[in-house]
């Protein structure tokens, strides 16, 4: 199922070092969520806050609050792995398995649980999974080929065939599409449309066009100064974002008249 | 597609916080307990209070947690009980050298050779330090200009070539030669031309040479490389010949490394035995010729004190025989000649590290 | 010969200038002095290790066909003289290695992936210590202090466990075995395959890292997922590497324990299997002019069984290494 998530004053840190201050949003559940701002502004370190795969650098931590489904995500009692599990993640540069095929690619995630399951189980989720991200027509008659051997757009698709196939409540995307040509960013978007049906969409774009297309909501961070900690100026609807914006540095950003 | 199979809680059962305290504390208990009914030394104790950890925290967090976590658990224990095994036989030697060798060790120790001793009589290891520092150097004689040209070559002349891949390729195999072979090869070299029993220095030094050879090849090619080309091209441009550019230019750039490299390839032969006991053979007295006689070496010494220790002085309270006690002395004299080298190389290395 | 490495072949050689002044000539002789060198060094060491190999092989070819006494008892040519001690050397490697290489992967995962940041550079050093310390001094302390050790473990074993043939006994009663040996040559050829095997891990891609984790895998998942399938083919180079030095190692084995060439699992009893490195070490001093002849074709046997173990290593790496390329 779908969830939405709360923020509350989220403050993100790389040992000393704030990244990210006081971020306060509310995610909606089946709908796509934009973040935009200038490199550095700490957009990829708060997405990766959302499913705890921040704490994975040695020295990183937050403070404040994230909620999905009413349960605070940091709770001692909140196991990391499963929360990684039920939101799933989808990276700037494809990262298929290079030793594994493309079938057991797309399992990898499944075969965590359950180690041995029916054939047939197996490749239902295959074909579910890959015609979900819409590249079972290109890779159906290959399955046993290295996924490694595709595309890099396919490479892509073959990730996001690999994070919904253990069916998470929610997707975060880091910059899908920024190693891919316009075709495959294409495909990517329109991927990002259907997959809005089922699941909660956050994905972080330096495109302006594409999180004016793909998303529902709009988040604008950026940097007081270098070396200041990132912050949300703006979370608003997109078409509001993109028409009547209530910051005038979102304005000056987004018409592209910004440092 | 909703998460029907997985519970719609994020929470899992998980280990309290003080669970591997109280794991550790049970499994000392036990351990305890089982000693003491059997009489064991405190060392099983120690080995299987350590295993009952290994395993009964994760079976308590398979239980708990499930299979997943558990492994989790159970490979980290593996991975950091791995860690502390390897540590006890290095912690075990060193301080076994030490501690059997520091008494042995005095001026008359370092100044005397084994000539005349018989029995328990004090005797020293002069003349193993002699025949190793003579035979040593020999081998750096040999295998550095040798070594270090070649590496002038693999980087400056025959870059990519053939020929230099199969030099490439044969120092590979150079670095996998037995010491005991390279030995055999000195023997062999010396039987062909002064007859089946010649034994003497030089036969250990070219054995030794041969081990060296790819060390300081591979090591200073290694360094070589990393001397950037503009550097060379500068000095192209002035009109400076080939040759002058890498003496003058190349090499002292490249210098901390490759010294680094040399000494680190000393510090690795000078522990050999194996060679230099069938080449140079042993000898109880001086000498410090390296074309005649039987040369003894400091390795050689131990191992021959180890293999001839002689018999337990009577009325002694020692139950070691004497050629035991020379043989760790000698060994931590060893050691020490090891470590100082490899802390030279670290300081030189860090004294030169390149700074482009 | 001609010095076929003069400068106009290299791409960074100096600008070739055809003026004839005296200063360019010597120049120019320096530097064909010098390329000759360089070449000349080289060239030597494709001498060398030829030389290595004729050298061993007309001194060792005469001790195939020496009179059968001279192999000693019970062996009426070279070649059931040296079979035993080949299966020695093997026999006693592979136990080697059965005790490093879990131990040597378990430490170089530590080292990459599990200790906290501080602990792992120090533990690099310690066990690069551990490849430091002299042969000569491992044989010392396993002789004495493990064989020592060792003896209540070898007599429960020959007690308890003398149904396996590893075990059949009877327990040596000084703690001098093979067993010994395989622990003492397992600790020295451990630094090596963890070298080898905490580079690889250390390798591993993080963006296949984090795919694992993204997907909820745990530490030990991660590892199973994205490390190890990576690291395979440098893995086993490394083993291969161990296997190598565990086969030519004289000295730990010589001083460990007392064997003759014979054919045996046991390796808690008296005599144990003998290597080939420990027979030549044995018998050198006392040898005849024949006998020489049998211990140097004896050496050439594990030369070449060295080489073809190190070749394979070399070649994995290689694979390894066009493998992680693509
Ligand atoms: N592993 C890390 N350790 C320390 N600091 C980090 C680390 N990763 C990122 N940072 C710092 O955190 C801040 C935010 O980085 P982040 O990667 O989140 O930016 P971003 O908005 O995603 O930029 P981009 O658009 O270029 O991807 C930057 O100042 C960066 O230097
Ligand atoms: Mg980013």
């Amino acid at each position: 199922m779908a969830k939405s998530i709360d923020i509350t004053d989220l403050d993100i840190y790389y040992g000393d070092f704030k990244a990210v201050e006081g971020v306060n949003m509310t995610i909606k559940a089946k709908a796509v969520t934009a973040f935009i701002g200038p490199s550095g502004c700490g957009k990829s370190t708060f997405l990766r806050s959302l499913n705890r795969m921040h704490e994975v650098i040695p020295g990183a931590r937050v403070e404040g609050k994230v909620t999905v489904d009413g349960q605070s995500l940091y709770d001692s009692a909140i196991d990391p792995v499963e929360v990684r599990r039920r939101i799933g993640m989808v990276f700037q540069r494809p990262n298929p398995f290079p030793t594994m095929s493309i079938y057991e690619n797309v399992l990898a995630g499944n075969r965590l649980n359950a180690k041995r399951m029916p054939k047939a189980t197996a490749d239902t989720i295959v074909e579910k999974s890959l015609r979900g991200a819409n590249l079972w027509n290109e890779v159906k008659d290959r399955l046993g080929k290295p996924g490694m051997g595709l595309s890099g757009g396919q490479q892509q698709r073959l990730c996001i065939a690999r994070a919904i196939a253990v069916e998470p409540e929610v997707l975060l995307m880091d910059e899908p599409c920024s190693a891919l040509d316009p075709i495959s960013t294409a495909a990517i978007e329109d991927l990002i449309h259907e997959l809005k049906s089922d699941y909660t969409i956050v994905i972080v774009t330096h495109n302006m066009q594409q999180a004016a297309r793909v998303s529902d909501d709009t988040g604008f961070f950026n940097l007081k100064a270098a070396g200041q900690p990132g912050h949300l100026v703006e979370f608003n609807p997109t078409k509001t974002m993109f028409t009547t914006p209530d910051n005038p540095d979102t304005e000056a950003y987004i018409s592209g008249r910004f440092g | 597609m909703t998460a029907l199979l997985a519970p719609s809680t994020l929470a899992r059962p998980r280990l309290p916080r003080w669970a591997p305290v109280v794991v550790a504390v049970a499994a000392l208990a036990v351990a305890g307990l089982i000693s003491l009914l059997f009489g064991w030394s405190w060392i099983a104790l120690l080995v299987v209070a350590g295993l009952l950890y290994v395993f009964a925290l994760p079976l308590w967090s398979r239980v708990l947690e499930g299979p997943r976590a558990a492994t989790d658990r159970l490979m980290t224990h593996l991975v950091w009980g791995s860690f502390v095994v390897v540590c006890v036989p290095l912690l075990w030697l060193l301080i076994l050298v030490v501690q059997k060798g520091a008494p042995v060790i005095n001026g008359h120790f370092l100044t005397t050779s084994m000539r005349g001793v018989i029995g328990s009589m004090p005797g020293g290891i002069l003349h193993a330090l002699q025949g190793t520092i003579v035979v040593t150097l020999a081998a750096s004689i040999i295998a550095v200009p040798i070594g270090l040209m070649t590496a002038i070559y693999l980087i400056e002349y025959g870059r990519g070539g053939r020929l230099a891949r199969v030099i490439t390729f044969l120092v590979d195999v150079m670095t996998g030669i037995p010491s005991i072979v390279a030995g055999l090869f000195a023997l062999a070299l010396l039987v062909m031309f002064f007859g089946p029993a010649f034994r003497a220095g030089i036969g250990g030094a070219i054995a030794l040479a041969l081990l060296m050879i790819p060390t300081v090849v591979r090591s200073a090619e290694e360094m070589l490389r990393l001397v950037p080309s503009d550097l060379r091209e500068a000095s192209y441009a002035l009109g400076v010949p080939k040759w002058r550019t890498i003496v003058k230019v190349v090499l002292p750039t490249a210098i901390g490394g490759i010294v680094t490299g040399i000494v680190l390839a000393i510090s690795r032969v000078i522990g050999e035995t194996a060679p230099l006991l069938v080449t140079a053979g042993y000898n109880d007295s001086m000498n410090g010729n390296l074309f005649s006689g039987r040369m003894t070496t400091l390795p050689v010494y131990i191992f021959n004190q180890y293999k001839t220790p002689g018999a337990t002085p009577l009325g002694a309270h020692a139950a070691d025989p004497p050629g035991y006690a020379r043989a760790w002395g000698a060994a931590l004299v060893l050691i020490v000649i090891v470590m100082i080298l490899n802390i030279i190389a670290r300081i030189i290395g860090k004294i030169f590290a390149p700074r482009y | 010969m001609s010095l076929t490495a003069s400068p106009e072949q290299t791409p960074t050689g100096p600008p070739e200038s055809d003026s004839g002044s005296p200063a360019r000539r010597s120049a120019r002789l320096g530097d064909r002095i010098f390329a000759g060198a360089a070449l000349g060094a080289g060239l030597l060491i494709m001498v060398v290790l030829a030389g290595v190999f004729i050298f061993l092989l007309i001194q060792g070819v005469p001790g195939l066909s020496v009179d059968p006494s001279t192999y000693g008892q019970g062996f009426d040519n070279f070649w059931s003289y040296v079979a035993p001690l080949l299966f020695g050397t093997i026999f006693i490697s592979i136990l080697a290695l059965i005790v490093a290489v879990p131990f040597a992967l378990a430490v170089a995962l530590f080292i990459s992936h599990y200790a906290p940041r501080r602990l792992a550079t120090p533990v690099a050093y310690v066990i690069d210590l551990l490849a430091a310390v002299p042969s000569v001094v491992y044989g010392l302390w396993g002789g004495r202090a493990l064989a020592q050790a060792l003896k209540p473990v070898i007599n429960w074993l020959g007690d308890y466990l003398n149904w396996i043939p590893l075990f059949k006994g009877p327990a040596s009663p000084n703690g001098q075995t093979a067993l010994t040996a395989a622990l003492v040559l397992g600790v020295m050829i451990l630094p090596i395959i963890t070298a080898i095997s905490r580079e690889v891990f250390a390798q591993t891609p993080r963006l296949n890292e984090e795919a694992a984790i993204g997907l909820g895998a745990t530490r030990w998942e991660v590892i199973r997922l994205a490390v190890l399938p990576y690291a395979k083919s440098g893995v086993i180079a490394g083993i291969m590497l161990g296997l190598g030095r565990a086969l030519g190692e004289t000295m730990a084995v010589t001083m460990v324990y007392s064997s003759s060439p014979k054919f045996t699992l046991n390796i808690i009893g008296d005599t144990s299997p003998q290597t080939i490195a420990a027979n030549i070490a044995n018998n050198y001093s006392e040898a005849t002019p024949d006998k020489q002849h049998v211990l140097i074709a004896a050496g050439l046997v594990l030369f070449a069984f060295t080489f073809a173990v190190n070749f394979i290593a070399r070649w994995a790496i290689g694979r390894g290494e066009r493998n992680l390329a693509r």
